[in-house]
């Protein structure tokens, strides 16, 4: 091994009540696909902050190519030759191609130079775009793009990668692949985070594992089995869910023909959606983020209304009712933002229990609320679900991500549903919290309840659902059973490569 | 009623006038609104500067010394705004209320004692063989330069927007504050130039009110207008060329009604008065359905988190 | 170095303190401001605070602050429940004016004659024509999205322009001798809001406002309307979720509101004012935003700060006639007040922290 390019060690940084990182040190040498391994909260996020200059470290150094490094924001950081791709994408929704990746550059070149550069890097890495589409009508993919060539065209020696995969196609996670090895022939080094353990033993060259912001081991993941890095990811081994075999009942609910405008901007239309639900089953639903999940939520939902005839539940038509209506019929739904959405962050858990539960869990009489039995209930979720919180009095925002999770999903689960329609149920949750959120759902199926589980991870989809269906673009895939089908398939049902192309040799 | 003594030449030479407090107002909203900050303490920045403009210019005989320190005045009083909502992060709807009812109490209170009194005028650029055309002459030409000024501020602010680095910059802070926070722009900072031009202009234009269109002060005499200014934001759907589109048309109705009322029009005068306001309501209506050119982070607090 | 971060949860500490430090803020900054119009700040501060209350004229002035109280009270608890559900009623003046109009209108149209139940009536009138005139925006938003805060606004305007129309033509005292205004109210026995009391100020407005404390209290800790208000406003996403339909609740709060502003214009006409004039109108619905805040968009405790700013307003004339202290700055004064609790507002979600050690 020559001279590290990136040398970290001692990196500490707290937040109030939380130790995010402690102690971190590891080096990453020019070339290196280095893997950043760690569950929800473990502290990567902040690691790459700090090298990202978005986060000062309490204490610890870092030398780049031998010269001290602390960056004093993104700015310093960036011409060090330190890029990052976010998770969150950093894009501008209104604004253009070519502007989006100005922004991201110290001295970006005029804009017809630019356009002209956007057009011939992109098209060189297998990852074409035309530089004056507006951002906002872009797929998630193609959005990813967008950061990825704001990044390249700085030629950058460290090329920060958070998640980058959980909005690709398996098709396009390949072509990705082969991109980043191009651009790591070429020199460039690779931080890649993620915690998906088969990605990282195909791509990486080296993995870092966190656990509890914590450096647990730096390895070479090809050496290791899935489950040896697993095991030190989560710091135990999980059971996997346990599936108790039932037959799938009668026919629960029905929906035709469904069509809906996009609600906001850049939203996605859905067309003509049909799939009817049988008692006992889950359904699973894949398909990359902005492909129409939110806006099938909504639909279930009743935050969104149709043709009464688009949904039928039990015989009745639901599809012009309101969510209370569908609530009192036992249509029960999660939404994947828990935080303004599922629940009122600065509600307390007593107010975000009444939030849904207050019909069917007799929370209200005459519009007058009984808050003791509100209380009541919220102490049961807690208790139920393992909710880990002083009480039923602090506020949703003050519980961590798998907590609030746990409550929300807990919530409907215990309002005992005829169907149950969760989004994301697990995004953003430790591995533990997760385990017992997908257990919680098989169970509800076992007892008779049909569940629709719309779901970005695919690996999730395939543990749990009984068949499966991908949305794309607004449409949903015809459904087959999970048991027999491959890789390559969901990967096709989810629309492909998308008009990726591999990089040029 | 004599409809013929509305003169066309003077309603256009007088719409001009009416049009530009309007105009500088909005443009300087514009900028702040695109920066995604909703200052709703126009109308308290305009009295504010309507006073001390004319306080200013009273003591020392200039106009210009006038302009300028009311545009001063109009920028300080939006720091407190800017303190308020960027580093207190209070409530954005809240804070440019209570600026507006702190102007309106700031302004009567100080100019108590310069009621009646008649300002030095301020003067005519002189355009040369422009103003001696005949009728378009007289009606866009024989101005003073505030009037012009806001038209060149109008091409500026375009300029600025869309083709320089920094008003790409503050655009991407209005559309998503937490991605230029990532990307490492400094989103306070930038916010707070922008509101403090924004005070400026709103200055600027209140000045104009009492030295120029009016010209004279009375207690609480911009009378709604940094609220048009407001509504006039949202009707030229933030877009500069818009903005002097709907000042021109607002000023033309003032002008409109006030000429009516003189000619002696058979509708109760009250009437009258309240057109501009009830025109403000049809084009919010008529303009609402296209929020497209609305900056995505308007009126969202913002706090780095990490 | 200080850093600010979030609060786990609100602080119900400084939910009350933050006032009381807003307050006291204002009386030190106010009182420095007073200096520099060259009157004794001590002297000034406590002849609006302390003479309205406990001072040698105080049997005089305290039936002042219950009238002047009660429509502050009553207008910010209709704009309490707008503001919490994010709808911004800002023209709660015009709605006032309306309200006035419309229970004035009424009994000038039956003068002379003596009716046991016009003054109800009125009152009835008054909501109704508030509550229109608020339902204006509140339709226009629900239909069109046009921003209520705008239209609102816009609306004041108007009314203050209809209110013109009205002193000066329909509703002129036809026996006035020319002069600008309607009848007097107070001298029309079964339209005047006359003092429950004698001489205690407490008309019947005063105590609708004492209803409306008590009617919001309930509304908001106990029925789920209050609760579906609460949750639109601080997360709307959820509040739909929940199956609250935002456009129904964009109309009830400005109708409700508009009717409470009217109301109050309406026993202010046929009460203390008496009758209809240009300036009948003095900021009621402007001042009541500011009572609304500082009272948190509590009931208790906007009756608390109605009363405070109440005591400002006599207090104010009581300086203005006796130290010569000009009657703007006891506006300036209110203004001020709304921006140091806006500012001290921050310590109950926000605190600061002394930041250990920066960068590296």
């Amino acid at each position: 091994m020559g001279t590290a390019l990136l040398s970290l060690s001692g990196l500490t940084k707290t937040y109030p009540g939380v130790v995010a990182n402690s102690d971190v040190g590891f080096d990453i040498q020019p070339g290196e696909v280095h893997a950043l391994l760690g569950e929800n909260g473990a502290g990567k996020s902040t690691l790459v902050k700090m090298i990202y200059g978005l986060v000062a470290p309490d204490s610890g150094q870092m030398t780049l190519n031998d010269v001290p490094f602390s960056p004093a924001d993104p700015n310093a950081a960036r011409a060090a030759g330190v890029a990052m791709v976010f998770q969150h994408f950093s894009l501008f929704d209104a604004l253009s191609v070519a502007e989006n990746v100005a922004l991201g550059m110290d001295n970006p070149p005029p804009r017809r130079e630019l356009s002209d550069k956007i057009r011939t890097v992109s098209k060189a890495y297998g990852l074409p775009l035309d530089p004056q589409r507006t951002v906002g009508d872009l797929s998630a993919g193609e959005r990813q793009r967008v950061e990825i060539i704001r990044c390249l065209l700085q030629d950058p020696k460290l090329l920060i990668m958070d998640e980058p995969t959980s909005v690709l196609t398996p098709q396009e996670v390949e072509i990705l692949f082969k991109t980043l090895r191009k651009l790591s022939a070429e020199g460039t080094a690779i931080l890649y985070i993620s915690h998906k353990l088969e990605e990282i033993r195909s791509l990486c060259d080296t993995a870092t594992i966190l656990r509890l912001g914590k450096k647990v081991a730096t390895c070479t993941p090809a050496e290791r089995t899935a489950a040896e890095l697993a095991e030190m990811m989560v710091g135990s081994s999980l059971r996997p869910p346990e599936r108790r075999a039932h037959e799938p009942g009668g026919v629960l609910l029905e929906v035709n023909d469904l069509t809906i405008a996009p609600t906001q901007a850049f939203g996605t239309r859905l067309q003509n959606i049909s799939f009817s639900l049988r008692m006992g089953e889950i359904l699973g639903i894949g398909g990359v983020a902005g492909n129409g999940q939110d806006e099938l939520l909504a639909a279930l939902s009743g935050e969104v209304l149709t043709d009464a005839s688009a949904i039928v539940m039990q015989g009745t038509a639901v599809g012009a009712m309101g969510p209370t209506g569908r609530r009192n019929r036992g249509l029960l739904t999660a939404p994947e933002e828990r935080l303004g959405h599922a629940a009122a962050p600065e509600m307390t858990l007593t107010e975000n229990a009444l939030l849904t539960g207050s019909k069917r869990q007799a929370l209200v009489k005459g519009g007058w609320i009984n808050w003791a039995a509100a209380k009541g209930f919220a102490e049961h979720i807690i208790h139920h679900f393992d909710v880990r919180t002083p009480g039923p009095e602090v506020a949703a925002r003050a519980l961590s991500g798998g907590n609030l999770q746990k409550f929300v999903i807990g919530r409907e689960v215990l309002q005992e549903p005829h169907v149950l329609v969760v989004n994301q149920p697990t995004w953003g949750v430790d591995a533990s919290a997760a385990a017992s959120i997908r257990q919680a759902l098989l169970d509800l199926a076992a007892d008779g309840a049909a569940i629709i589980c719309i779901s970005q991870d695919l690996d999730e989809l395939m543990e749990i659902s009984d068949r499966f269906a991908a949305l794309n673009e607004g449409k949903l895939s015809p459904i087959r059973a999970t048991a027999d089908l491959t890789v390559e398939e969901i990967g096709l049902m989810m629309g492909g490569a998308h008009g990726m192309e591999v990089a040029d040799a | 009623m004599d409809l013929s003594s509305i003169n066309p030449v003077l309603l256009v030479a007088s719409l001009m006038i009416t049009a530009t407090p309007l105009l500088l107002a909005a443009l300087g909203e514009l900028v702040v609104e695109r920066a995604g900050v909703l200052n709703l303490g126009v109308e308290g920045m305009m009295i504010t500067g309507a006073v001390c403009g004319f306080i200013i210019t009273v003591e020392t005989g200039s106009p210009w010394m006038g302009f300028l320190l009311a545009a001063v005045a109009g920028a300080v009083l939006s720091m407190l705004f800017a303190l308020l909502t960027q580093v207190f992060l209070a409530n954005q709807v809240a804070s440019g209320l209570a600026l507006t009812l702190f102007g309106l109490g700031l302004s009567a209170l100080l100019g108590r004692e310069y009621v009646g009194i008649k300002p030095p005028s301020t003067p005519k650029l002189d355009l040369g063989p422009l103003a001696d055309l005949p009728i378009i002459g007289r009606a866009f030409f024989s101005h003073d330069i505030i009037v012009y000024f806001a038209l060149a501020m109008t091409v500026a602010i375009w300029f600025f927007l869309q083709r320089t680095r920094a008003g790409l910059t503050l655009r991407a802070v209005g559309e998503n504050h937490d991605a230029a926070h990532a990307l490492g722009y400094k989103v306070v900072l930038i916010r707070f130039a922008a509101i403090a031009f924004g005070g400026a202009m709103a200055g600027l234009g209140g000045a104009y009110i009492s030295l120029v269109r009016v010209p004279q002060w009375t207690e609480g005499m911009t009378a709604g207008i940094g609220w048009i200014a407001l509504a006039l934001v949202v009707f030229a759907s933030w877009k500069p060329g818009r903005v002097v589109l709907g000042a021109y048309l607002f000023g033309g109705v003032g002008v409109l009604q006030l000429n009516l009322q003189a000619a002696g029009v058979s509708i109760p005068v009250e009437y009258l008065a309240s057109a501009p306001y009830v025109v403000t309501i049809i084009a919010l209506v008529i303009m609402s359905k296209d929020r497209s050119g609305a900056p995505a982070s308007l009126g969202r607090p913002f706090h780095a988190s990490s | 170095m200080l850093k600010i971060e979030k609060r786990a949860s609100p602080s119900k500490t400084w939910n009350w303190a933050a006032p009381i430090m807003a307050v006291a803020l204002t009386m030190i900054v106010g009182g420095a401001l007073f200096g520099l119009l060259g009157v004794n700040p001590f002297q000034a501060i406590a002849k609006i605070f302390y003479e309205p209350l406990f001072g040698e004229y105080a049997f005089y002035y305290r039936p002042q602050l219950m009238i002047k109280a009660a429509p502050l009270v009553l207008i910010a608890i209709g704009l309490s429940m707008g503001f919490r559900a994010g709808i911004w009623n800002i023209g709660a003046e015009g709605q006032y004016i309306m309200g006035a109009l419309s229970g004035a209108g009424l009994a000038l149209a039956l003068y002379p004659m003596e009716l046991p139940i016009l003054l109800p009536l009125m009152v009835i009138a008054g909501a109704l024509g508030g509550m229109l005139w608020g339902l204006i925006p509140g339709y226009l938003k629900v239909k069109f999205g046009t921003n209520e805060i705008l239209v609102s606004l816009m609306l004041v305007y108007v009314a203050e322009q209809i209110l013109a129309s009205m002193a000066l033509g329909l509703m002129k005292n036809p026996e006035g001798m020319g002069f600008p205004g309607s009848r007097n109210l107070q001298q029309y026995p079964s339209a005047h809001n006359a003092e429950i009391f004698a001489g205690s100020g407490m008309h019947w407005g005063v105590a609708a406002a004492l209803i409306a404390v008590i009617f919001a209290y309930v509304m908001l800790t106990r029925h789920m309307f209050g609760f579906q208000l609460r949750l639109s406003g601080i997360a709307p996403r959820a509040a739909k979720f929940a199956g609250v339909d935002p456009g129904r609740m964009i109309l009830i709060c400005m109708g409700l509101s508009g009717a409470l502003a009217g109301m109050a214009g309406l026993f202010e006409i046929a009460g203390p004012a008496g009758q209809v004039s240009i300036d009948f109108n003095v900021g009621y619905g402007f001042t009541a935003i500011i009572v609304a805040f500082l009272g948190r968009l509590n009931p208790i405790g906007i009756l608390l700060a109605g009363l405070l700013l109440a005591i400002t307003y006599v207090g104010g004339e009581i300086t203005q006639s006796q130290m010569g202290l000009p009657l703007a700055a006891i506006q300036l004064f209110q203004g001020m007040l709304l921006f140091f609790l806006l500012a001290m507002d921050m310590l109950t979600n926000y605190r600061f922290r002394r930041s250990t050690k920066e960068a590296v």
